[in-house]
C-alpha cells in the first residue's frame, strides 16, 4: 500500500494538548500493529478513536499509560508526551504515570471485593487518604461523579460483581476517578452494555470532561459523533485522518474515512 | 451379484446389536471396579473396626489419652488388654502435619506466585520440572533422608545450643514431609493463580498499582478459595503419609506438642501393628483397622471439602 | 513541568522496594526447594556411590581332595557344602605370616565374607576338575574390610570403638602390599538377593519382585483404566450412576496408600486367601491404587480428541462402538499409555501398601513368578535402612539410586512417547 500522509483538520479555537504522540510505532514481536502515528490529545475534551476491528485502536490507546509494558512481546517506539514529559523515558515511573492516566476497559472488570473496596483500592495503594474518613469521602465523591452513588449508597459492602453490567462499568469509572487522574482512557466502555446503560455513561462522560481529559475507543460512529470533540480514524495500524469530530463525519478528506463512516469498510 | 436379502440384513443387524451390547456391558463392568474398590475399602475397614469396637468401646478409642497396644504375655498381668486411645496418635499426626505445612505453605505459595507472575518463561520452564521432581521422588527416599541426614543434623544443632532433641523428633519428619508437599501446593496454586482473569490484573495495573500490589491485593485474594483448597489437599496428603513418619518419627505415643520430642502417628501405628506375625483377631491387629477407618474419614473429609471449594472457585471464573 | 510522574518520590521508592523484596521472597523460596532437592540427591549419591564397588581378596587355594571330598563322591551337593575353611585358612597363612594360635586363625578368617566359602563350593561343584589342583581365586571380603578399603573406617579412633582391630588393619596392609586385595565392580549388588551380611546382599531379588508387581499392576490397571475412561467419556449418559462413579474415582485418588494395603490384607489375603507376600497381591493392590490416576489422565486425553473425528466416522454409518474403538481409542492410545507409564512410575515407588500385605519379609531367593514370595525395591530400601550394620548404609543409598534411575527412565519414556506421538489437531 502506498504510504498516505495523514490529514488533519484545523482545530477549532486553540485548545492546549495535554498529551501528544509523535511518530509512534508499535510492534508485537515482528508484527507491526501501529505505523508512525502522530496525534495530539486536547485537554478537557473527548477524543474518539475509531476504525475497523484489528486496526490498532486499543494498542494505540494503551500506549498512553504504558499498559503495553505488561505484554512481553510488545515494543513501542516514537515519542509520547504527557504535559511535555516523554513518558517512555527511563526516569519516568510507570506506576506513578498510570495514577495520572487512568483506564477503563471494554469489559467491566470489578475486583471480587466490595463496592467500597473497589473504589478505595486506588487511593489506598497510592496513599491518597490520610484517614478513614478521608478515604470514605473520596469513595463517595468518586461514586457520585460516576453517577452510581444513589444506586449503591445502601450496599457499599456488597461485592462489586453483584451489580448489573452498566453499573459495573460505572463502578470501574468511579474506581478510575478515585485516584484523581488527569486523563482517562476508555477502551470501548459501552460495547457490552444496552442502549440505556450506554446513554447513562455517555451523559457521564459529558459531565466528566470538565475535570478530565478523555480518550475513548468506540465502534459506534454515532457514539463518537455524540460525545467527542475530536475524532481520529485508524485503518490497518495507520492514522488515516484526525480532527474536529463534526468535520470528520460531515466532510472527511480521505476516501477511506468516507468509506468507513458510510459503512463500506470495517 | 445379488442384493442381500432382507433376512440377511436383519440377522446382521441383530448380530451387530448384540456385539454392541456385549461391548458396552464390558465397559460398564470395568467402571464398576472403581465402585467395588470403594466398597471393598469401606466394608473391610468398617467390618474389622466393628470387631475391634466389640473388644474396646468406641468412646475409649476416641477419647482415651493413652496408647499402648502391648497385650501382656500372661493374661493376669496388669494392663493385659493394652490401652487404645487414638488421641496421642492424632496429636502426633497433626503435629507433624502442622510442621510440614509450616514449611510447605510459604515455600510452595511463594514459588507458585513467583513462577506464575514474575518469572520469565525460560526460568519457569526450567524450574517447574525441578519442583515436580520433588513430587516424583518415592516417599521411602524422603524417609531415608529424614532419618539418616536430617535428624542427626537437627540433633547436632540442638545439642550445639544445649538442647536435648530426640533422635526421632517430630521436627525431622515434619521438615522433610514439608519439602515433599511443596510441589503439591505450588502446582495446584499455580493453576489457581493462572485461572485469575487477566482483566483483573489489567484493572489493577491500569490504576497504577505495582506488580507486587496487584499480586498481593488483587490476584491472591481472588485466588484465595482455590489456594485454600490446595492447602487442604496438601494437609490430607500429610495426614495419610506413611513412609516418612515410619522411618523418621518414633513409635512412642507421647501426648505432646513439642516438636523436639518423638511422637508417633496413625499411619506409623498401622504399620507397626500389622507387620510382623500377629494373630489376626487380636485387639492389636483390629485396632489398625479402626485407626485406618479414622484416617480414611479424616482424609476423605478434607478432600471433599477441598474439591468443593476448588470447583466452586473454578466455576466463578469459568 | 510535571515531575510527579518521575521516579523521585519517597513513596514511590518505598512501593518499588516492596516489590523488589517480594520478588526476592519468591526466588528464595524456589532456591530453598531446589537446594533441598540437590542436597538430598548429593547426600544419597555421596553415600551410595561406593556401594557400586566391592572389595575382594585374592587367595591361592589348594583344592585338596582329602579335605573337600574325602570319599571321592564328586556329588555336587557334597562339594557345595564341604568344609572349605581349612583350605582357605591354609592359603591365608601362606600370605600372612605369624598366624599360629586359634584366636588369630579365627580372626584372619573373618577378613573374608561368610559367603566366600559358598562361592568356593559353587566353583568346585560346577567344575570338579579343580579338585587336587591349586588356583588363585578372588574371594569376597567382609563388610568391615570393605568399609576400611573404602576409607569409611577411621583407624585413628580408639580401637575399642571399632570392630576392625589394629591387627586386622595390619593384615589388610600386608594383603595390600602384595596386591592381593582390590576393589572391583560390585556384581553382588546387582546379581544377588537379600542377605543378612551387607557384603552379600543384592537388589536383584527386590528388583525382580518390583518387576513382577508392576507387570501384574499393568495387566490389570491398563485395560481397566482405559475401558473405564472410554465408558465415562464416550458412552455414559449423564445420570446418577455416572456421577457416582466419577465421585468414586476422584475420592479413590485421595485415599492414603496405606489404606489400599489394608484392603489387600483383609480382602485379598484373608478373604480370597491369595498367597501372602507375593507380587500377585502386591500388583493387584498397586493396580487399584493407580487406577484412578490412569482413568483421570485417559479421560482428559479422550476429551482432547476433536468431535469432528467421531462425527466423520458416525457419518459413514459406523456404530458407536466401531467409532470409538476404530477411530477414537487408537488416536488416544499414546496419550493413555503416557498416563499409564506415569501411574506405574508412582506405583514403582510405593512402599506402604506392600508392607501391609507382607512383602516386607526377609527373602534371599530371587522370585521366579508372580506367586513366589518377594519384596520390591522400595521395600528393600526400607528394610536396609532399618538394618544396624554400617555396610547397609551405602547399599541403601545405592538401591535408592537404582530406584531413581528406573523412575527417571520411566518418566523419560513417557515424555518421549508424548513428544513423539503428539498430534496437533
Ligand atoms: N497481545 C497481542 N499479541 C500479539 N498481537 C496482538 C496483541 N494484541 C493485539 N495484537 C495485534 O495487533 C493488532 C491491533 O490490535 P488491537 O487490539 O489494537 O486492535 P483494535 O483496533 O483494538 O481492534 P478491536 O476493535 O477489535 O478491539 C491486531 O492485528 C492484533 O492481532
Ligand atoms: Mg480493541
Amino acid at each position: 500500500m502506498i504510504y498516505e500522509t495523514k490529514t488533519t483538520h484545523e482545530e477549532k479555537g486553540n485548545v492546549p494538548s495535554i498529551m501528544t504522540a509523535n511518530n509512534v510505532d508499535v510492534f508485537y514481536g515482528k508484527k507491526q500493529a501501529i505505523c508512525n502515528v502522530s496525534l495530539d490529545i486536547p485537554e478537557n475534551q473527548i477524543t474518539a478513536l475509531i476504525g475497523p476491528s484489528g486496526c490498532g485502536k486499543s494498542t494505540f490507546l494503551r500506549c498512553f499509560n504504558r499498559m503495553n509494558d505488561t505484554i512481553n512481546i510488545c515494543r513501542v517506539s516514537g515519542k509520547i508526551k504527557f504535559s511535555g514529559q516523554d513518558i517512555y523515558e527511563p526516569k519516568v515511573d510507570v506506576v506513578a504515570l498510570r495514577s495520572r492516566i487512568g483506564m477503563v476497559f471494554q469489559k467491566a472488570n470489578p475486583f471480587p471485593k466490595s463496592i467500597f473496596e473497589n473504589v478505595a483500592y486506588g487511593p489506598r495503594i497510592h496513599g491518597l487518604a490520610e484517614s478513614k474518613d478521608e478515604l470514605e469521602s473520596i469513595v463517595v465523591q468518586s461514586l457520585k461523579r460516576a453517577g452510581l452513588y444513589d444506586e449503591v449508597s445502601d450496599r457499599l459492602n456488597e461485592p462489586g460483581t453483584s451489580l448489573s453490567g452498566g453499573q459495573q462499568q460505572r463502578l470501574c469509572i468511579a474506581r478510575a476517578i478515585a485516584v484523581d487522574p488527569q486523563v482517562i482512557l476508555m477502551d470501548e466502555p459501552c460495547s457490552a452494555l444496552d442502549p440505556i446503560a450506554t446513554a447513562i455513561i455517555e451523559d457521564l462522560m459529558e459531565t466528566m470532561k470538565e475535570n478530565y481529559t478523555i480518550v475513548i475507543v468506540t465502534h459506534s460512529m454515532q457514539q463518537a459523533a455524540r460525545v467527542s470533540q475530536q475524532t481520529a480514524f485508524f485503518h490497518l495500524g495507520e492514522l488515516v485522518e484526525s480532527g474536529d469530530t463534526q468535520a470528520i463525519f460531515t466532510n472527511p478528506i480521505q476516501e477511506r474515512t468516507q468509506n468507513y463512516i458510510s459503512g463500506r469498510i470495517g | 451379484m445379488s442384493l442381500p436379502t432382507e433376512n440377511w440384513l436383519r440377522r446382521k443387524n441383530r448380530r451387530n446389536q448384540i456385539k454392541e451390547l456385549v461391548i458396552q456391558g464390558v465397559l460398564i463392568a470395568s467402571s464398576f471396579v472403581a465402585i467395588l474398590t470403594t466398597i471393598g475399602i469401606v466394608a473391610s475397614l468398617v467390618f474389622e473396626a466393628f470387631r475391634f469396637f466389640d473388644k474396646i468401646p468406641l468412646m475409649e478409642f476416641l477419647f482415651s489419652l493413652e496408647w499402648s497396644p502391648q497385650t501382656a504375655i500372661r493374661a493376669d498381668q496388669v494392663g493385659a488388654s493394652g490401652k487404645f486411645g487414638v488421641i496421642p496418635l492424632l496429636t502426633g499426626t497433626l503435629l507433624i502435619s502442622f510442621i510440614a505445612m509450616l514449611v510447605a505453605t510459604p515455600l510452595g505459595l511463594l514459588s507458585a506466585i513467583y513462577l506464575a507472575e514474575f518469572a520469565k518463561a525460560k526460568t519457569r520452564d526450567a524450574v517447574k520440572p525441578l519442583l515436580e521432581l520433588l513430587a516424583g521422588i518415592p516417599t521411602v527416599v524422603y524417609g531415608f533422608f529424614a532419618a539418616l541426614v536430617v535428624a542427626p543434623i537437627i540433633r547436632a544443632t540442638g545439642s550445639g545450643v544445649g538442647f536435648d532433641i530426640s533422635s526421632e523428633s517430630a521436627l525431622a519428619a515434619g521438615l522433610v514431609m514439608g519439602v515433599m508437599l511443596i510441589p503439591f501446593i505450588s502446582s495446584l496454586s499455580d493453576d489457581v493463580i493462572n485461572a485469575v482473569p487477566q482483566a483483573l490484573r489489567d484493572a489493577s495495573f491500569g490504576m497504577g498499582a505495582t506488580h507486587e500490589e496487584t499480586v498481593t491485593k488483587v490476584v491472591v485474594p481472588a485466588a484465595t478459595p482455590g489456594i485454600i483448597g490446595s492447602l487442604l489437599l496438601a494437609i490430607s496428603r500429610a495426614i495419610g503419609e506413611t513412609m516418612i513418619v515410619v522411618m523418621a518419627a518414633g513409635l512412642a505415643a507421647n501426648l505432646t506438642l513439642n516438636p523436639f520430642e518423638a511422637v508417633t502417628t496413625m499411619t506409623v501405628q498401622i504399620v507397626t501393628l500389622l507387620t510382623g506375625d500377629q494373630e489376626f483377631d487380636s485387639a492389636k491387629t483390629l485396632a489398625a483397622f479402626a485407626i485406618a477407618l479414622f484416617l480414611l474419614v479424616l482424609t476423605l473429609g478434607l478432600n471433599i471439602i477441598a474439591l468443593h471449594i476448588v470447583n466452586k472457585y473454578k466455576k466463578k471464573y469459568a | 513541568m510535571p515531575n510527579y510522574i518521575l521516579n523521585t518520590s519517597r513513596q514511590m521508592a518505598k512501593r518499588h522496594g516492596r516489590e523488589k523484596r517480594f520478588k526476592w521472597y519468591g526466588r528464595i523460596a524456589i532456591f530453598i526447594s531446589i537446594a533441598f532437592l540437590i542436597f538430598m540427591f548429593s547426600a544419597i549419591v555421596f553415600r551410595g556411590a561406593s556401594a557400586f564397588q566391592q572389595t575382594k581378596i585374592s587367595l591361592d587355594i589348594n583344592f585338596s581332595e582329602a579335605i573337600i571330598d574325602p570319599t571321592s563322591s564328586r556329588d555336587p551337593e557334597i562339594l557345595k557344602r564341604a568344609n572349605y575353611k581349612p583350605v582357605v585358612l591354609e592359603s591365608l597363612s601362606n600370605v600372612i605370616p605369624g598366624i599360629t594360635d586359634r584366636r588369630d586363625r579365627n580372626r584372619v578368617y573373618k577378613l573374608l565374607s561368610a559367603g566366600a566359602v559358598f562361592d568356593l563350593g559353587e566353583q568346585v561343584a560346577s567344575n570338579p576338575k579343580l579338585l587336587g589342583k591349586s588356583k588363585s581365586v578372588w574371594l569376597l571380603a567382609s563388610s568391615e574390610v570393605d568399609l576400611f578399603m573404602k576409607g569409611k573406617i577411621d583407624s585413628n579412633i580408639s580401637e575399642d570403638l571399632r570392630r576392625l582391630k589394629d591387627k586386622d588393619i595390619e593384615w589388610i596392609e600386608i594383603l595390600k602390599s602384595q596386591g592381593k586385595i582390590k576393589k572391583t565392580f560390585n556384581t553382588t549388588l546387582f546379581g544377588k538377593g537379600d542377605s543378612r551380611e551387607p557384603e552379600m546382599a543384592g537388589i536383584l531379588g527386590a528388583a525382580i519382585g518390583s518387576f513382577f508387581s508392576l507387570l501384574v499392576c499393568f495387566l490389570i490397571a491398563f485395560p481397566l483404566g482405559i475401558l473405564t475412561a472410554v465408558y465415562l467419556e464416550e458412552f455414559a449418559k449423564k445420570n446418577f450412576l455416572t456421577d457416582f462413579i466419577e465421585v468414586n474415582i476422584n475420592n479413590l485418588a485421595a485415599v492414603p496408600s496405606i489404606v489400599f494395603g489394608l484392603l489387600g490384607l483383609s480382602i485379598f489375603l484373608n478373604f480370597f486367601n491369595l498367597p501372602r507376600s507375593t507380587p500377585l497381591v502386591g500388583g493387584i493392590v498397586l493396580a487399584l491404587m493407580t487406577l484412578p490416576t490412569i482413568i483421570i489422565a485417559s479421560r482428559s486425553i479422550l476429551r482432547s480428541i476433536p468431535q469432528s473425528i467421531r462425527d466423520a466416522a458416525l457419518g459413514l454409518g459406523a456404530s458407536k462402538t466401531q467409532t470409538t474403538f476404530h477411530h477414537v481409542v487408537p488416536l488416544a492410545m499414546p496419550g493413555m499409555l503416557t498416563g499409564t507409564i506415569l501411574g506405574m512410575a508412582r506405583a514403582l515407588g510405593e512402599t506402604a501398601p506392600l508392607l501391609m500385605i507382607g512383602m516386607v519379609a526377609f527373602i534371599v531367593d530371587i522370585p521366579k513368578g508372580v506367586t513366589d514370595v518377594a519384596t520390591s525395591l522400595p521395600v528393600q530400601i526400607f528394610l536396609w535402612a532399618d538394618s544396624p550394620e554400617k555396610g547397609f548404609v551405602e547399599r541403601t543409598s545405592a538401591a535408592i539410586i537404582v530406584l531413581l534411575v528406573f523412575l527417571i527412565l520411566m518418566n523419560l519414556c513417557a515424555v518421549y512417547l508424548r513428544k513423539r506421538l503428539e498430534r496437533r489437531w
